[in-house]
């Protein structure tokens, strides 16, 4: 249950799905330069218009390639000498998706930044002809349209998409430390505006085909066709084309034009932004709005305003080589490698290694209507799952039936779908005080209160009511699964699944296996994690797993760094500043002051001395006086409902004095504050990888950053110690352990990479 | 396909032609005649099952909504009907067992329009009523509720018809101001009534307009129809054409006297209405002219391929044969087999007629050439077109119905001879009763022996009826 609210730039992160770049490294770099037949662009003429299609063989998605550029520019050169052309019509031969960005390892095969500049100038001179071609070119788009797609289309003289689901516009370079570099930085101000185009760039979020047509990013609107003579995908798509081809033709003939008459609020707008003191206001208000959210961790937001700024103000010259050079530098931070690291991650945990489960989990039962199992219930129901949500109190059950209608209705107000589709939803949602229907079950997740003998009263109860196939998972946040499992008559299909709050938000689902889950049990909870939009973890059993077991000797050292006479406020300052999402402080508030107790006693338990750090007592008084956290009101805050501002809750001051320790001024700088902090954390992961609880270091970093908020430009504890240095990272845990002892003794993993610097996690 | 569209672009516009074309249609129709007589003697009659007929159909003509009805009540309207049936069966007032009416926008002072036509009808007080609602075959299940009923022996002569009247509909206050206004009549003291007055914004005087749209999927329908058009490939040529040649057939069928279940209508304060008021045969180019209705700009439904709202109320007499023989009447034909079909209300929603038609001729043991008189409601041109290519797709019957093969395309020589939704009108409720008495009147006109009703619905619903004449 540790519940990190994802915030900023990590739920920026977190929160979309991008597919800015394809996952597909095999990509024919090799192939023999000779090639005779396209593969990937290829054109048709009909009538006066030439219709140029692209389709990546090799790949579920089209991305901008250095062969796909090459083939495009031998195209266009056709098409601009063929006089029986007028005009041009640009489409994808693959349903869902248009363009969805350049390939990433197309810029990661560079070895300089003046390489990588080389190919982003490379992209907007391809992208001037476009847009200068005299030759009108239209963009017919369906799917998705990002990155360098996105930057192709607005260099054409006419947009027209699809108003399906699947088609997305956005420029998500920022979320892999990058910029849009093909010229997307100096066309997207002219084309929405600039705070339009701030808004696009520096959160790169995905924008729907209707909103676009709003921004000004899309000129006209197809609706996607159900089933006729053929597919529905294939006859969308056929249409598209039909449209885009009478569009170009009307462009060609001068019947269609492409100057577009301003609104009334567009001249205002114009006028007001044609003052530079506005502008630069802007810049001003922009730039401190990404500083206060960045903390100048990262530097992509900060380069793309420097580009667009350079654009307007200095004039295009001056822009494209400010986009080109610093699109150049981004490439080559460190940031960005952590970024893209994680988008890697990110899509290999995607992906279910156990195979396909001999039985879909067609009805899922829930144990237990609280946040957790309310929102577990949230994230299945709308997947066409049929979902049970048990409780044993009718009040426990309201409550957890309005949380998931809760989230269901405000996806209809966002009217991201309609309440008709809410209801339909709905209808797969049955809540309930018994057992009964249990028999249909597949899969059965329990989400009750974390106490051993409850588990198992509860498991006995499930294993009583459910067919043999069914699966036991539980969704502990500690609590050992072979522990659980001894309960069972059906050990093999006991496993745990490790939501984290609020599961709806919360991207990462971990989940455990014991020795004796088996292969299918693993296979078929991976499904339904997968199913739930889910990136997963699998670890190996043990007290506190993977994420909960990084979690509390960071924990600890908060606390004790609190003792020592840092209030909360400072504690998350020190740890925001340092890339965290959300303070150490808020976090604990987040995850319960009696759970963070509870969990530290635990753990303290298993582990010993290496937990220490502060004193498990003052989490425990606190309790004691009703500060249990966010969920309370009170905690380290004081959360009024309705209250964006929390402010500090002076009933703990007593209890940290009475705790107090005298800091030891050697190791308590700000600095030195941080790297206890960080240092535990990281030390602790490396140490579930050389017990092998972890799989590998993409999991590793893939669940700290997804699941605790480790700060995502530093990639993850595994990247960290790479970027940073093993030996520097010991150095400084060694003049911590002077101090403070065995919290602090360096794990052999560390110390071997330490002591090898070819030793590295990622190569 | 092809020969429908020679057949429409050799349609005269001039009159003389007009006599040329009269000339060849009849001359096709009395072949046909003799076709169908020679092709079956079969019969749908089943041992153990009651022949319920159609003893006569009526209905008041169709106007244009806002036109000469515009002042009336949707049951001013269905009464008219009833008494059109009435005077032409001569039925005693207290004969009839039961009377059912289908309407689909409702006025909410006579939300069981039934009864309240009944009465001002003139027809006893001891005849029960009720309103149906199934979109546009609302008056198909009021038909086919009335066979229910014989077929299960609770009665012998039900009547059965529909009403739609569009030039008014119930506009409403905004859900806010009417939760004001309610709580204002349980306000006790003055002060809460100020308070709750006081509480009335800008916001809460916008009204809420009834829209012909789905409410699963909020899109309207003639934007469906659109979609429809484009998935079937169905160009805009196409549905001006088909448009076109049911203006030009109603026309014809106006001018020749076949359409004689209209009956007069004294409209008070008005003349006396005797015909229907939206034929207008255009001319292509005219047509071609208009602008796209619903998908803008790029669509294919316009205001001159699409059914126009309408006011209209029919009225059908229906019996158990023994009853309308015994009684000595003459009935029209025999009401057979029927369906109803549903379909995905979103990308299928005027598919109706596709999927009933196999299943109904399946139900009655027929084909498609057993047909000899084809009714389908015409509620968008491309709908119909695009129907017509379903209904001629391997692919669309396999992947989509789950049926070995096509069922085939009407003939068009066969199809919707007097005019459709399109020219006539389509007074949602009403229309059902229209396609059926068209069919009876069609066979008797023509000579054939079995008819097809078929007809689409807002919620992705369809109908379809087998209709057999009654030997003459």
């Amino acid at each position: 249950m540790a519940g990190v609210r994802a915030l900023g730039v990590l739920s920026r992160l977190t929160s979309r799905k991008y597919a800015l770049f394809t996952g597909n490294s095999f990509r024919s770099f090799s192939v023999a330069p000779a090639m005779l037949a396209r593969t990937h662009v290829n054109y048709e003429v009909k009538g006066d218009v030439a219709v140029i299609r692209i389709n990546d063989p090799n790949s579920k998605v089209n991305t901008l390639s250095v062969q796909m550029q090459k083939e495009m520019t031998e195209v266009m050169g056709e098409v601009w000498a063929n006089d029986a052309v007028q005009s041009a019509v640009l489409i994808s031969s693959k349903p869902g998706c248009f363009i969805a960005g350049a390939d990433i390892n197309m810029i990661q095969a560079c070895n300089s930044e003046e390489e990588v500049t080389k190919l982003s100038q490379a992209g907007q001179k391809m992208f001037e002809q476009v847009e200068k071609s005299p030759k009108p070119i239209v963009a017919a788009i369906n799917g998705s349209c990002l990155g360098g797609g996105l930057e192709f289309a607005i260099a054409c003289h006419y947009r027209i998409a699809t108003k399906s689901k699947k088609t997305v516009l956005g420029t998500p370079e920022v979320m892999l430390g990058l910029l849009p570099g093909a010229g997307g930085t100096q066309r997207l101000p002219k084309m929405v505006g600039l705070p339009g185009a701030f808004d696009m760039m520096l959160t790169g979020r995905n924008i729907r085909a209707d909103k676009a047509k709003k921004m000004g990013l899309i000129d006209q609107l197809v609706d996607p066709l159900g089933p006729g003579l053929k597919s529905p995908e294939e006859r969308t798509i056929e249409y598209l084309e039909e449209i885009a081809v009478e569009c170009a033709r009307g462009i060609s003939n001068k019947k269609i034009s492409l100057h577009k008459p301003k609104g009334t609020m567009q001249k205002i707008q114009d006028y007001i932004m044609s003052f530079e003191f506005v502008r630069n206001q802007i810049y001003k208000t922009v730039h401190g709005k990404v500083m206060k959210q960045s903390k100048g961790l990262y530097p992509a937001p900060l380069k793309i305003i420097e580009c667009v700024k350079s654009g307007v103000e200095q004039g295009p010259v001056a822009g494209y080589l400010a986009e080109s050079q610093n699109f150049g530098k981004l490439a080559r931070t460190s940031e960005s490698a952590a970024l893209i690291g994680l988008y890697h991650g990110q899509v290999a945990c995607k992906k279910n290694r156990f195979g396909t489960p001999q039985k879909e989990v067609k009805t899922l039962a829930i144990l237990g209507a609280g946040l957790m199992g309310a929102g577990i219930a949230q994230v299945t129901v709308d997947k066409g799952v049929h979902t049970i949500l048990k409780d044993t109190a009718e009040a426990g059950l309201a409550r957890g039936q309005q949380q998931v209608y809760k989230g269901l209705n405000d996806k209809t107000k966002k009217r991201s779908i309609t309440s008709f589709e809410r209801d339909s939803i709905l209808s797969n949602l049955t809540g309930q005080l018994d057992y009964s229907g249990f028999e249909k079950a597949d899969m059965v997740i329990e989400a009750v209160f974390e106490d051993l003998k409850i588990k198992h009263a509860v498991l006995k109860e499930v294993e009583a009511a459910v067919s043999p196939h069914c699966i036991f998972a539980s969704n502990t946040s500690a609590l050992p699964i072979k522990d659980i499992a001894a309960a069972s008559k059906r050990p093999d299909k006991v496993i745990g699944m490790h939501y984290f709050s609020p599961v709806d938000k919360m991207q990462l689902l971990e989940i455990i296996t014991t020795e004796q889950t088996s292969k299918d049990t693993t296979a078929s909870a991976v499904a339904v994690g997968l199913k739930q939009g889910k990136v997963i973890i699998v670890v190996g059993d043990g007290p506190g797993f993977y994420t909960t077991r990084c979690l509390a000797p960071i924990l600890a050292e908060a606390i004790r760094v609190m003792q020592e006479g840092s209030n909360p406020k400072k504690l998350d300052g020190l740890t925001t500043s340092f890339g965290f999402p959300v303070g150490a402080a808020t976090l604990i508030d987040e995850v319960g002051i009696d759970v963070a107790a509870h969990v530290a006693e635990d753990l303290g338990k298993a582990f010993g001395e290496r937990f220490g750090g502060g004193n498990v007592e003052v989490l425990q008084t606190m309790v004691d006086l009703g500060y249990k956290g966010r969920k309370s009101g009170k905690g380290c805050y004081i959360y009024q409902p309705g209250l964006k501002v929390k402010e500090l809750n002076s009933g703990i001051d007593e209890i940290l004095e009475k705790y107090k320790l005298n800091p030891n001024p050697a190791v308590s700088s700000d600095s030195d504050i941080q790297y206890r902090l960080i240092s535990r954390f990281v030390n602790e992961a490396l140490l579930c990888l050389q017990e092998g609880i972890l799989n590998s270091p993409l999991e590793g970093d893939v669940g700290a950053v997804f699941g605790l908020g480790f700060p995502p430009c530093l990639g993850g504890p595994f990247r960290y110690v790479d970027s940073f240095g093993a030996d520097k990272l010991v150095a400084k845990m060694r003049q911590f352990e002077a101090v403070y002892g065995s919290p602090f003794t360096p794990c052999q993993l560390l110390l071997d990479h330490a002591n090898d610097p070819s030793k590295r996690f990622y190569k | 396909m092809a020969m429908l569209l020679n057949s429409v672009r050799s349609y005269p516009i001039s009159p003389a032609r007009a006599v040329q074309f009269a000339a060849r249609s009849l001359s096709t129709s009395s072949q046909q005649h003799a076709q169908a007589q020679t092709k079956s003697k079969k019969t749908l009659a089943r041992p153990g099952v009651k022949n319920i007929v159609l003893v006569e159909g009526v209905r008041t003509p169709f106007l244009m909504s806002g036109t000469a009805y515009a002042d009336l009540m949707p049951h001013d309207l269905a009464r008219a009907a009833l008494q059109g049936l009435l005077n032409k069966t001569s039925i005693p007032k207290d004969a009839v067992d039961y009377i059912i009416y289908g309407t689909v926008i409702q006025e909410v002072k006579t939300s069981n329009v039934a009864r309240e036509a009944a009465l001002g009808a003139g027809f006893s007080d001891k005849i029960p009523a009720h309103t149906v609602t199934m979109a546009c075959i609302s008056s198909n299940q009021a038909m086919t509720s009335a066979v229910g009923l014989i077929a299960a022996g609770q009665c012998d002569a039900v009547v059965a018809g529909g009403v739609e009247f569009m030039s008014d509909v119930p506009i409403r206050h905004s859900r806010k101001m009417r939760k004001t206004m309610l709580s204002l009549n349980k306000a006790k003291t003055l002060g809460q009534r100020l308070s709750l007055i006081g509480s009335i914004r800008l916001a809460h005087l916008s009204p809420e307009l009834p829209a012909v749209a789905e409410f699963s999927t909020a899109e309207t329908m003639g934007h469906s129809a659109d979609r429809l058009a484009a998935a079937f490939g169905v160009s805009r040529l196409e549905q001006d054409e088909f448009a076109l040649r049911s203006h030009i057939l109603a026309k014809k069928a106006q001018d020749e006297g076949l359409l004689q279940d209209v009956v007069s209508f004294k409209v008070p304060g008005r003349d006396i209405v005797s015909k229907d008021n939206g034929i207008r045969p255009s001319s292509m180019e005219q047509m071609a002219r208009l602008k796209p209705a619903f998908v803008k700009p790029h669509g294919t439904v316009t205001a001159a391929n699409s059914s126009f709202l309408t006011d209209g109320a029919s009225a059908v007499l229906i019996m158990s044969e023994e009853k309308a023989l015994a009684m000595g009447y003459k009935p029209k034909a025999y009401l057979r087999d029927f369906v109803y079909v549903s379909q995905d209300p979103k990308d299928q929603l005027l598919l109706g007629p596709t999927y009933a038609t196999p299943k109904v001729l399946e139900r009655a043991g027929l084909t498609m050439n057993d047909i000899d008189v084809f009714e389908f409601h015409e509620a968008f041109a491309g709908q119909i077109m695009a129907n017509l290519k379903a209904m001629d797709s391997d692919w669309f019957a396999q992947t989509y119905m789950g049926r070995k093969a096509k069922v085939g395309t009407p003939p068009m020589e066969k199809f919707n001879l007097w005019g459709g939704s399109l020219s006539l009108g389509h007074p949602f409720g009403a229309t059902g009763c229209r396609l059926v008495t068209t069919v009876a009147h069609r066979l008797q006109k023509e000579g054939g022996q079995f008819g097809l009703v078929a007809a689409c619905a807002a919620g992705g619903q369809g109908h379809g009826m087998v209709i057999e004449a009654y030997p003459q």
